[in-house]
C-alpha cells in the first residue's frame, strides 16, 4: 500500500507544506505587523517550490537549447511553465511586500505602534470618541 | 540576514531542481532588494517585538490542522519527477516542440514569457507598477492629502 | 558612511561592473538565464548600493526621482505599444510576428527584445523608487540605540 517509493516521492511536497504552515503560524500568532509580512514571505516561497517542484523531470535538464539551436531530441527538458510563472511571481511579490512595508512605515507613524492589539484599543477608543461626539449634536442636524 | 541566507538556500534549491532563470530571478531579488527593505522598515519602525498575551495554542492547532489536511491532499499527487503527469504531457510538450520553429531563441522560459504569455507578462509588469505607484503615494512627496487623523489620536492618547 | 573607506572605494569599483552585467544580462535574455526581471532588479541594486555607501542626494543627482517616476510608467506603455503596433498589421494584439516585414521569427526576435526593455525599465524604476521612498523617510532612532 504505503511502499517507500510512495514516500520517497510525496516527501518534497510534505517539506514544503511544513514550510507553508510556518509561515501561516507566524502570520497568525504573532502580533508584530513586520514579522506578519516574514511569515506571508514564507509562506510565498513555499508555494514557489511547490510550483517548481511540479515542473522538474528526473533525469531532465534546464529548459534552454544549445546556442547554435541543433537540438537533440533525446534530451529532457523539465516543464518550463511553472518556471515562467514563478520568475514573475518573485518580482511581483518583493514589490507588493514593499507596498505592505510602506503601509507598516505609516501606521507607525500615526498610531506610534505596530502591534496588533494596541492599534486595535486605539481604534475602538477612537470609535467610541466619535459615537460620543454624534450624540451630542443636536437631533435633526441630517 | 537570516533572510539572505534563506534566500540563496532557495535559489540553490531551485537550481537542482533545473530552474536556472528562477534561481537568478530568487538571487537577485533576495540579495539586493528584500534585505534593504527590511532593514530599512525596521530602522523606521521599532527594532523591538512586544510579547503577545494571547496564546500560541489556537494558532499551532489551526496550523496543524490545516497541514495535515494539505497532506491529505497530497496523497493523490503524482511521484515527484515522475514524466507522465497531466502537468508535464499537456502544454508543457507542446512549448517545448514549437519554440524552436516559431520563435527560433535557445531560452525556452523567455519565449513563454515573452511571447507565448505576452499578456501573463504584461499583466505581471502592470502589478509591479501598480505596487511602485502605491507605495509612492503612500510614502513619497506624491500624496496630497493632509493628515488629519494624527491630531485625533493623539487627543485619545 | 564617510569613514568607512575601504567600502567606499570597493562600491565605486563594483557600480561600474554590476551595471554593465545588468545590460548582459538583459540582452542575452534570449540566450542565457536572464531577462527584463532580472536585469531591473540588478540595475536597481547598483543604484541602491550607491545610495548606501555614499548618500542618497549623491544617487538622486545620477537618477532624479523626477526621471525615476517617468521610468516607471514608459516602461509599460513601451510594452503596450508594442502589442499595439500588432493591429495596425492586422495581426493580434502582442502578435510580434507583424514587427518584421520579412520574417515572422525575426519579428517575434525584436518583439521579446523590445518587451523585455520595457519589463526591466519598469523593475528598475519601481525598485528605485521604493528605495528612494524609504530612504527619505527620517528615522527615529538616535545614534546611542545603535
Amino acid at each position: 500500500m504505503i511502499t517507500w517509493e510512495f514516500i520517497i516521492g510525496h516527501l518534497n511536497y510534505w517539506f514544503f507544506i511544513v514550510l507553508m504552515m510556518t509561515g501561516l503560524y507566524i502570520v497568525i500568532a504573532k502580533g508584530n505587523l513586520v514579522k506578519k509580512v516574514v511569515g506571508l514571505n514564507i509562506f510565498q516561497t513555499s508555494v514557489f517550490m511547490f510550483y517548481i517542484s511540479i515542473g522538474k523531470v528526473i533525469g531532465g535538464t534546464a529548459p534552454i537549447f544549445p546556442m547554435d539551436m541543433k537540438i537533440n531530441n533525446d534530451v529532457v527538458y523539465s516543464n518550463p511553465l511553472p518556471h515562467v510563472l514563478i520568475l514573475t511571481a518573485i518580482v511581483v511579490g518583493i514589490a507588493t511586500t514593499s507596498l505592505a512595508l510602506a503601509l507598516i512605515v505609516r501606521i507607525r507613524e500615526e498610531y506610534g505602534t505596530i502591534e496588533e492589539d494596541e492599534i486595535f484599543i486605539i481604534e475602538q477608543e477612537l470609535d467610541f470618541s466619535n459615537t460620543r461626539s454624534n450624540t451630542d449634536k443636536p437631533i435633526g442636524h441630517f | 540576514m537570516l533572510s539572505g541566507v534563506f534566500s540563496l538556500l532557495s535559489a540553490l534549491l531551485l537550481i537542482t531542481l533545473d530552474a536556472v532563470d528562477v534561481a537568478f530571478t530568487e538571487a537577485a531579488v533576495g540579495a539586493g532588494i528584500s534585505i534593504v527593505l527590511m532593514l530599512s522598515t525596521l530602522t523606521l519602525t521599532s527594532r523591538r517585538e512586544k510579547k503577545s498575551k494571547n496564546s500560541n495554542l489556537i494558532p499551532l492547532v489551526i496550523v496543524t490542522l490545516t497541514g495535515l489536511v494539505l497532506i491529505y491532499g497530497t496523497l493523490d499527487m503524482p511521484n515527484f519527477g515522475a514524466a507522465d503527469t497531466p502537468s508535464q504531457i499537456h502544454v508543457a510538450r507542446e512549448y517545448i516542440k514549437r519554440t524552436p520553429e516559431d520563435i527560433h531563441i535557445p531560452n525556452i522560459v523567455t519565449a513563454i514569457l515573452g511571447s507565448y504569455r505576452g499578456y501573463d507578462t504584461l499583466g505581471e509588469t502592470a502589478v509591479i507598477f501598480t505596487a511602485g505607484i502605491g507605495v509612492l503615494l503612500i510614502l513619497g512627496r506624491l500624496s496630497l492629502r493632509p493628515r488629519r487623523r494624527t491630531k485625533k489620536i493623539e487627543k485619545v492618547l | 558612511m564617510k569613514h568607512h573607506l575601504i567600502l567606499r572605494v570597493i562600491t565605486k569599483l563594483l557600480v561600474g561592473p554590476i551595471m554593465l552585467f545588468a545590460f548582459y544580462v538583459q540582452f542575452h535574455g534570449d540566450y542565457s538565464p536572464g531577462g527584463g526581471f532580472q536585469a531591473g532588479v540588478i540595475m536597481a541594486v547598483g543604484i541602491i548600493i550607491y545610495g548606501i555607501v555614499f548618500d542618497m542626494e549623491h544617487a538622486k543627482k545620477v537618477l532624479p526621482a523626477w526621471f525615476v517616476h517617468k521610468m516607471l510608467a514608459f516602461g509599460v506603455l513601451l510594452y503596450t505599444f508594442t502589442g499595439v503596433i500588432s493591429f495596425f498589421r492586422g495581426k493580434n494584439f502582442l502578435d510580434y510576428s507583424a514587427l518584421s516585414p520579412h520574417s515572422a521569427i525575426h519579428g517575434q526576435h525584436y518583439g521579446i527584445l523590445i518587451i523585455e526593455l520595457g519589463v526591466g525599465i519598469t523593475v528598475s524604476g519601481v525598485m528605485i523608487a521604493i528605495y528612494y521612498a524609504f530612504g527619505s523617510r527620517t528615522s527615529e532612532i538616535n545614534d546611542a540605540e545603535w
